[in-house]
């Protein structure tokens, strides 16, 4: 009776993640959806807590509160800038608590004399995806957070190294279905699984780092899809579905905006081989011409339709707040602002988008790629901020470009473009950019943030 | 095969497939809180937690169990934290400005 009433709640839980999500396809209703999750969430754990398995409680409470405790803090007082790593480091913790539970199960299986074949495959699943994920994760908050070094750590052979580790563990895998009580087996699929998550991320660099985030989430649900299985739990098969789609929907459409394939990704051979030093004088010649902030802001301000596009380089200089200033003044005068935001701008996906919104700038106004691209030739003005090769017309034109087939925003398009970046050097790739050098483009040199502030002072007077 | 083996796999592809072509729909607007969310969600695995932490089956399942837990609690509070902090972000245009035709 009281399975029953579990199994119940497991399933109207599952409904309400599955409206959650629907939910989250408008930023109207977005919110009120999270809420229902949340309610679904309490309902599922509710539900769990009189099962008749669960005969002491004191250790659940204490799980519980430390976990309340150290949430928090990652909920509220992280900064936006630092969700990146905030995701990476919470997918860690989500595949440790699954690893644990795989390895949990697996002794009490062991001890008991239960384990199946099913159940072993599952568990085996379980802590090797897990344990990839954990490992993995760490490493991406690492990068992310600059405590490791950012560029690709390659090594002669690595692929081939990592592929036959990766083999080895699908074989401990096979071994152990075979013959399930063989401990040796199971602690070896954990071990390379840490290993492989590991070794999975080194070769990734910073600026890629969107795409493994994503492929994280993804592996992080095929590990709750496995405690699933292993539990004979529909709810862990039903999220953890869900969370593997979301991401790998999210990994192929940041590979795509990368101009990357996703076997690619897959394999983690990027990232080395990106800013070689062939095709960079290919195309490109003519100076950069540079223009004052006093003019610059003229012409924003005598504009009829302005289109910004905020680059990584935006972030990094946390000048968020000044380019919504700089927005609502063009705004009172009339111009027509929008902002077009490219899939990678920033380093997860949606990156940009929340940190706008989070300076204030209304989520009308925030334009997706393809939805702005055509209004490109309308626009008086371009006003790009720290952003490279996501405006770069060679991804079009060039074919011997590295970043060729790259969908960009048509910022050359416009009938003028005013370019702010920190100096005259390359962008992330290496690649030169035939916009900066293009006639219409001016460049304004100098830190973002003080340059737009500049505008915005020029602009109020003008 | 067992019978329920069958039926979880059902429940998997299915789930599966609403997942596809419920996110689908999402715009890269809410990329960010998207996975924020299913970061949230995926702290599910609470429920398998609490079974072990509770389950009193020796002392090691215990404390794995109990890390879990905590692991998991973690990732639901500050997930649905985050995820609502960030959507109460997104606003809309305050209703003034911008009469003029947008073409």
């Amino acid at each position: 009776m009281i399975a029953t009433g579990i199994q119940l709640a497991y399933l109207s839980s599952a409904a309400l993640f599955v409206l959650a999500l629907r939910a989250l396809g408008q930023p109207t209703t977005a919110r009120r959806g999270m809420q229902m999750a949340a309610f679904g969430m309490l309902v599922a754990v509710c539900a769990t807590l009189v099962d008749q398995r669960i005969v002491s409680y004191e250790w659940l409470i204490v799980g519980l509160v430390a976990g309340g405790v150290i949430g928090y803090p990652l909920g509220m007082w992280v900064p936006m800038t630092a969700m990146p790593q905030r995701i990476a480091f919470s997918h860690a913790f989500g595949a440790l608590a699954a690893t644990l539970v795989g390895v949990g199960e697996y002794m009490h299986g062991f001890h008991e004399g239960t384990l199946t074949y099913g159940k072993t495959v599952a568990l085996g699943f379980e802590v090797f995806f897990g344990a990839l994920t954990v490992t993995g994760s760490l490493m991406a908050f690492g990068k992310l957070q600059e405590l490791l070094p950012g560029a690709p750590i390659t090594f002669r052979g690595q692929n081939v190294f990592n592929l036959s580790l990766f083999a080895i563990g699908v074989i401990c895998l096979v071994w152990l279905v075979v013959s399930p009580y063989d401990t040796a087996f199971f602690v070896a699929i954990l071990a390379i699984g840490l290993a492989v998550g590991v070794l999975m991320v080194l070769p990734i660099g910073g600026a890629d780092m969107p795409v493994v985030v994503s492929l994280l989430n993804s592996y992080a649900g095929l590990a709750a899809v496995a405690t699933g299985f292993a539990l004979d739990n529909n709810i862990l098969i039903v999220v953890g579905a869900l969370d593997g789609a979301s991401g790998f929907i999210l990994s192929m459409a940041m590979s795509k905006a990368m101009n990357r394939s996703f076997a690619n990704v897959l394999f983690g051979a990027f990232g080395a081989e990106a800013g070689g030093p062939e095709a960079t004088q290919a195309g490109a010649s003519g100076e950069m011409v540079g223009i004052d902030a006093d003019d610059a802001a003229l012409r924003l301000a005598f504009a009829r339709r302005v289109i910004i596009v905020p680059g990584y380089g935006l972030a990094v200089a946390q000048a968020q707040h000044q380019v919504r200033e700089l927005a609502d003044l063009l705004e009172k005068r009339d111009v027509d602002v929008r902002f077009a935001i490219h899939p990678v701008a920033g380093r997860m996906p949606g990156h940009m988008n929340v940190l706008l919104a989070e300076a204030g700038v209304s989520y009308d106004k925030l334009f997706d790629m393809e939805d702005i691209n055509e209004r490109f030739s309308d626009a008086d003005v371009a006003l790009v901020i720290g952003a490279n090769d996501v405006v770069n017309p060679a991804a079009r034109t060039n074919r011997s470009s590295p970043i060729y087939g790259m969908p960009i925003l048509n910022v050359q398009d416009a009938k003028s473009v005013i370019v702010l970046k920190r100096g005259r050097g390359k962008g992330f790739s290496g690649v030169e950019n035939d916009l900066f050098v293009s006639p219409k483009t001016n460049m304004l040199f100098g830190d973002a943030k003080q340059s737009i502030t500049q505008l915005c002072v020029e602009v109020k007077q003008a | 095969m067992t019978s329920t083996a069958i039926i979880q796999l059902f429940v998997f592809l299915l789930a599966g497939f609403v997942g596809f072509q419920t996110i689908s729909r999402i715009p890269p607007l809410l990329h960010t809180p998207l996975m924020a969310a299913t970061n949230a969600i995926s702290g599910i695995s609470l429920v398998a937690s609490l079974v072990l932490a509770g389950a009193d089956q020796g002392l090691l399942s215990t404390v794995l169990g109990t890390i879990a837990v905590g692991c998991a609690t973690a990732n639901v509070v500050g997930g649905f934290l985050i995820t609502d902090r960030m959507l109460a972000m997104f606003k809309p245009a305050r209703l003034e400005a911008k009469e003029q035709p947008s073409t």
